[in-house]
């Protein structure tokens, strides 16, 4: 955020994002930037303040995590309708209740229809990368949506891990300078922005943004290649690993698939055919390519941070199941959820989810659709197993 | 100062064929406040009768800039634009002087948007902020707010059998409002133009927030006639109801005295909504609403210093 000296940040502090507005507060006090800074009283206002300020016309960004992300709801299908291309970067954090200050995917995936893209990073280099990419997706002229760009709280935010973090200039002259169209500060040119949309012209609107959604799926590709000729890390909708020859796979978002991939090259080593897949745009979706990755796979695990309760499992495998479903070569599938509330997912356990998969491979049986792992209580179902 | 000559010849900011009722005070308030800017203004506007009144898709009753995000953030929205503003001046890319005005209902400044309002007088922003005070949530069909006088009848709080009407006093926003030490406060009416038009005056000069609250009559809400608007805003100066007032960096100062404090029946009695009100058996009631109106202006009185 330094690097991108965005013309105004409105922000409210929350555990684990609070650190991102207070370093950046220091940033500002030192002079580092010359972005003024809005400490509202509640994140609603931080975001009604983004959006003023967007409308005003220039460049915003904002931080937050979970409950603050959950206060800002009615103002984030706002900020996505009116097409402002505000950057936030979400620390994931369990909702409440019970309260819980630790990383799961519950914030970001509640707000999955808000309008918003969505990128998830798997570490802090990642994160980084995705923050300066951000800026330029959501200002896209096909674009001009708002970019939530998530890292798993504590885990990611708060882990000691190397950085290579692009010189200023670089990042200054990548993210360039802020197109406004139609700001409300040209007042020779006087626009009107939220008026009453009624039957007549509401659908035209969303079919617009919905369109706009779509375009993005070329933006973000577009612009992860340039971001790896000024940073050498390239970056695609998802990273595959190990899928070439899998049979078996997991599906899984953001730090958890470092854990998953310590796993993969030890059962590789063993020879077993195993691979995994992390998406990392959620929004848009990237159906037909994630379908593609999928398509010589015999079974999957997809395994979500969060839960939609009362669906038949996670909003990740959701969406995978959807996406396969017009597909003649459909993989088996099933679902875990894991990692509420910070849990730890383990090596032995994401050993357990491949052996499972090699049995559905081998036998063609699904014993649970969509189960909680690494749980009090799941010993039974796993005792038999 | 303003004088009427200048404000008539000002092309209202707020143009006509909009969608308000006859006899609506909002607009009057809305253009005699901006006819008042000493520069071009942009603004900011909570869900309410107003916005969706002047703003319906593809038209619009707004020659100056104008944004409507939600109901309860007009003064949060309207922080993030005068940020923005001294953003980019300080980066050299705008430097004329502009004006920041967020118009909220009673609803959306007392209630909804009261923490949102709070926040942005704490935090300094030069811009000014008109609650037009209808006494109600109008848009939504004339539910009680805490705007709403005692003893109203709404449709959340209808006059019935055993309750008659709201049973609690407003809020007192106002002060509230002095209590954030801003330097400008003020209560005014549409039907004293001038008192209006000097507080919106004084209002654009001071290098920070400023708040009005100016009293609004709506006559589907009030039960009243369209052609009374004017005149029962007179009124509710008159019976000291709704006195004007100003308070310029903590000091109070009374705009207008009535030589003859009218009894309160006087406002009360051409509005429907308080009609349950004249029966001989709530006679107690309107005692205890003339005692509250007298207690309110001694105090107000005191305050001034007089
Ligand atoms: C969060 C939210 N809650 C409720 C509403 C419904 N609503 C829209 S306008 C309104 C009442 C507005 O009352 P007020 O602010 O007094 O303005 P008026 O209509 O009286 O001019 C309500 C309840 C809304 N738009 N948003
Ligand atoms: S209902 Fe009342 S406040 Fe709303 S437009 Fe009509 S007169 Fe004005
Ligand atoms: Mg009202």
């Amino acid at each position: 955020m330094r690097q991108i000296n965005p013309d105004v940040c409105a922000a409210y502090p929350i555990t684990p994002s609070t650190q991102v507005m207070e370093q950046f507060s220091e940033y500002v006090a030192d002079g580092l930037v010359d972005t003024e800074l809005i400490a509202t009283e509640s994140e609603h206002s931080a975001m009604s303040a983004c959006i003023g300020a967007a409308a005003a016309g220039g460049r915003v960004m904002t931080a937050t995590s979970s409950q603050g992300l959950a206060l800002m709801w009615e103002m984030l299908y706002i900020a996505a309708g009116m097409r402002f291309p505000i950057t936030l970067a979400c620390v994931n954090r369990a909702l409440s209740a019970p309260i819980n200050i630790h990383g799961d995917h519950s914030d970001s995936m509640g707000a999955r229809d808000s309008g918003w893209i969505q990128i998830y990073a798997e570490n802090a280099q990642e994160a980084y990368d995705n923050q300066i990419q951000a800026v330029r997706i959501a200002e896209h002229m096909d674009v001009r949506l708002p970019v939530m760009s998530c890292m798993d709280g504590f885990i990611t935010s708060h882990a000691i891990d190397s950085l290579e973090l692009l010189d200023d200039k670089t990042v200054r002259d990548f993210v360039g300078e802020y197109k406004a169209i139609n700001p409300l500060l040209d007042v020779e040119h006087p626009v009107t922005y939220g008026a009453l949309d009624l039957q007549d012209y509401f659908m035209e609107h969303k079919r617009a943004q919905a369109e706009a959604m779509k375009n993005s799926r070329k933006i973000v590709i577009d612009i992860a290649k340039e971001y790896k000729k000024i940073s050498g890390r390239g970056y695609e909708y998802f990273e595959e690993y190990y899928m070439d020859d899998a049979e078996i796979a997991i599906v899984i978002l953001s730090s958890a698939a470092g854990t998953v991939k310590t796993v993969v090259e030890a059962m590789r080593a063993k020879g077993e055919k195993v691979g995994l897949l992390r998406p990392r745009i959620f929004r848009p979706f990237p159906y037909n390519e994630l379908s593609d990755a999928l398509s010589n796979v015999k079974a999957v695990a997809v395994m979500d941070r969060a839960d939609s309760t009362g669906a038949e499992g996670g909003p990740l495998y959701m969406e995978f199941k959807s996406a396969l479903y017009n597909r003649k070569k459909q993989p088996l599938m099933i679902n875990k959820i894991f990692g509420l509330g910070g849990r730890d997912l383990m090596l032995p356990d994401i050993e357990m989810v491949y052996r499972e998969l090699r049995d559905i491979k081998n036998s063609g049986k699904i014993r649970a659709l969509s189960e909680y792992i690494t749980v009090r209580g799941e010993e039974a179902a796993y005792g038999k197993a | 100062m303003v004088k009427l000559k200048d404000l008539i010849q000002k092309e209202p900011i707020m143009e006509g064929g909009h969608r308000m009722c006859l006899g609506c005070g909002a607009p009057i308030i809305v253009n005699l406040i901006l006819r008042a800017s000493d520069a071009p203004v942009v603004l900011a506007n909570a869900t309410g009768c107003l916005e969706v009144a002047s703003t319906i898709f593809p038209y619009t009753a707004w020659r100056s800039p104008w944004i409507h995000s939600a109901f309860e953030n007009a003064a949060a929205t309207a922080s993030g634009i005068e940020t923005m503003y001294r953003a980019l001046r300080k980066r050299g890319k705008i430097n004329k002087k502009i004006n920041f005005v967020a118009f909220g209902g009673d609803g959306g400044t007392y209630d909804i948007g009261f923490q949102s309002l709070s926040g942005a007088l704490e935090r300094g922003h030069r811009f000014l902020y008109v609650c037009y005070d209808n006494g109600a949530y109008m848009n939504t069909g004339v539910q009680r707010s805490s705007a709403t006088p005692f003893g109203a009848s709404t449709t959340t709080s209808p006059a019935g059998v055993v309750i008659q009407g709201k049973l609690q006093k407003r809020k007192d926003l106002t002060k509230i409002v002095v209590a954030h030490n801003i330097p400008y406060v003020a209560q005014a009416s549409p039907h004293n133009w001038l008192d209006l038009a000097k507080k919106a005056e004084k209002a654009f000069s001071v290098d920070g927030p400023s708040f009005l609250n100016v009293v609004s009559p709506c006559p589907p809400g009030w039960k009243s006639e369209a052609k009374d608007t004017i005149g029962l805003s007179k009124i509710a100066v008159d019976t000291c109801f709704w006195p004007l007032y100003e308070v310029e960096n903590g000091k109070y100062t009374i705009n207008y005295k009535p030589k003859e404090k009218l009894p309160i029946e006087a406002w009360l009695k051409p509005q429907g909504r308080f009609r349950h009100l004249f029966k001989p058996e709530n006679a107690e009631l309107l005692k205890q609403i003339q005692q509250d109106i007298d207690k309110e202006w001694e105090s107000l009185q005191k305050l001034s210093g007089l």
